[in-house]
């Protein structure tokens, strides 16, 4: 069949023909991509956003953690800072007191041994003054008895005279010890 | 016009009937087959099976990461999709109606694309009843939707009755409005991708045949001119590439435009 044998306006005649086979052709077209491609695009794309803005939410997610735990740190950095800051400074007290503790039973104890010094001189002292008197007195009784050849001892006023003699006689010496100190 | 199944346009100069194209099968030219195997049928299953395929193919295991062939067919849809369906109607409205104009714009490029591949160099929208059944098509939608959303006293009352019109001229007006929106438009959205198809086939057709029919006159400087007409038609050709996807966009664009215009409160 010749579309325009009739003439010029017959361009314009649509075939019935066309027009069947091409709403089969469209019709089928729209059926196959409407159903099974374009649908299956936007799911697609909606899975893509998904991955997308979960992948962003993710990342915020780990940086939020990483932030938590970059805050936890320092503030156990500077917790431990203080803690050994306080104890060094417990430690130097510590150790300052010790010193002293030291110095002070150091002190005592040469103090101590001093005194015990003195008094073991002093005793000493006294015992050979003691001893010292005794001999001294028998010694002056026995030369006065053999100068006048008389026996002095066991009498009375002979013991006061050298008791005498000896007390003087120490009044002295310690006098001289005094003087000597 | 010669017996042969096909009727290659071979005379000069071309006319309307350049445009007819014989059944491929000769025996059914008097029967109810006749019009259906021909060049220009052909050229619409063509379309429709090679966008099948493409389609189905780009898109047997789609991937969050997309491959080379399924990047192209979701650009395919996502210029259509955002820059004329989202743009125009809004992101839900929009992407319903997004499948629909994407296979119109798609199908409208390609049948337009052949009238330049070569062998086939004939669009089949250069025969009106392929547009008249994209414009029906077009025409049902944009009415259907309209009466959905409105009911149908409504939806007449916003196309015929321009919002802010004076009563007295609502006489003039209200048969005015009625044909330009519920029976021009498909008349003129058909005519226009029709017209384009057609007016390009046959400005190729001039310079190309033109081209042999002065290479074939006695004359020497005739014949020696004949290049410029050759290189015309190559160079129309190119222009006709800008057509085709001018005419795909804008038959897309104005369907979505008068579903807008259905959709819409007030005018």
């Amino acid at each position: 069949m010749i579309l325009a044998a009739e003439g010029g306006i017959g361009i314009l005649i649509p075939v019935w023909q066309e027009i069947v086979v091409g709403a089969i052709a469209f019709g089928l077209l729209c059926f196959v991509l409407m159903k099974f491609v374009f649908p299956r695009m936007e799911a697609t794309f909606e899975a893509r956003v998904d991955a997308i803005e979960g992948g962003i939410e993710r990342a915020e997610k780990a940086q939020e953690e990483a932030a938590q735990t970059l805050e936890e740190y320092r503030r156990r950095l500077s917790g431990a800072q203080d803690e050994a800051a306080a104890i060094r400074d417990e430690a130097r007290a510590d150790a300052v007191s010790a010193k002293e503790e030291i110095l002070a039973s150091a002190r005592e104890e040469a103090n101590r041994i001093i005194a015990a010094g003195h008094a073991n001189v002093e005793a000493s002292r006294q015992q050979l003054v003691r001893e010292l008197r005794g001999e001294v007195g028998n010694l002056a009784v026995d030369l006065a008895g053999k100068i006048i050849g008389q026996r002095l001892a066991g009498e009375a006023s002979t013991e006061r005279t050298v008791d005498q003699f000896l007390a003087e006689l120490s009044d002295d010496t310690a006098n001289e010890t005094s003087g000597a100190r | 016009m010669t017996d042969s199944a096909m009727v290659l346009a071979s005379e000069f100069p071309p006319g309307v009937d350049s445009f007819d194209y014989r059944d491929w099968f000769t025996g059914l030219s008097d029967t109810a087959l006749t019009n259906v195997f021909t060049t220009v049928t052909f050229g619409v299953w063509l379309a429709a099976a090679v966008l099948i395929v493409f389609f189905l193919w780009a898109y047997r295991k789609p991937r969050l990461v997309p491959t080379r062939m399924q990047w192209m067919a979701e650009s395919a849809y996502g210029v259509v999709r955002n820059s004329i369906s989202v743009d125009i109607l809004g992101k839900e409205v929009g992407v319903r109606f997004a499948p629909y104009l994407t296979t119109l714009f798609m199908f409208v490029l390609l049948t337009n694309f052949l009238a330049i591949v070569p062998v086939m160099q004939i669009s089949p929208n250069s025969h009106i009843a392929f547009p008249a059944v994209l414009a029906i098509i077009t025409w049902v939608i944009y009415v259907s939707v309209g009466i959905r959303k409105h009911g149908l006293g409504q939806f007449l009352k916003i196309t015929v009755i321009p919002p802010g019109a004076p009563a007295f001229i609502l006489p003039l007006l209200i048969p005015l409005e009625f044909l330009q929106n519920l029976v021009l438009r498909p008349l003129t959205l058909a005519l226009r991708l029709f017209a384009n198809m057609f007016a390009g086939h046959l400005i190729l057709l001039v310079f190309i045949l033109g081209g042999f029919a002065m290479l074939e006159s006695g004359n020497v400087f005739i014949q020696g001119l004949s290049f410029v007409s050759m290189l015309m038609g190559i160079g129309l050709t190119l222009f006709e590439l800008i057509v085709i996807v001018l005419q795909a966009y804008v038959f897309t664009l104005l369907t979505t435009l008068y579903i807008q215009g259905s959709l819409a409160d007030e005018h």
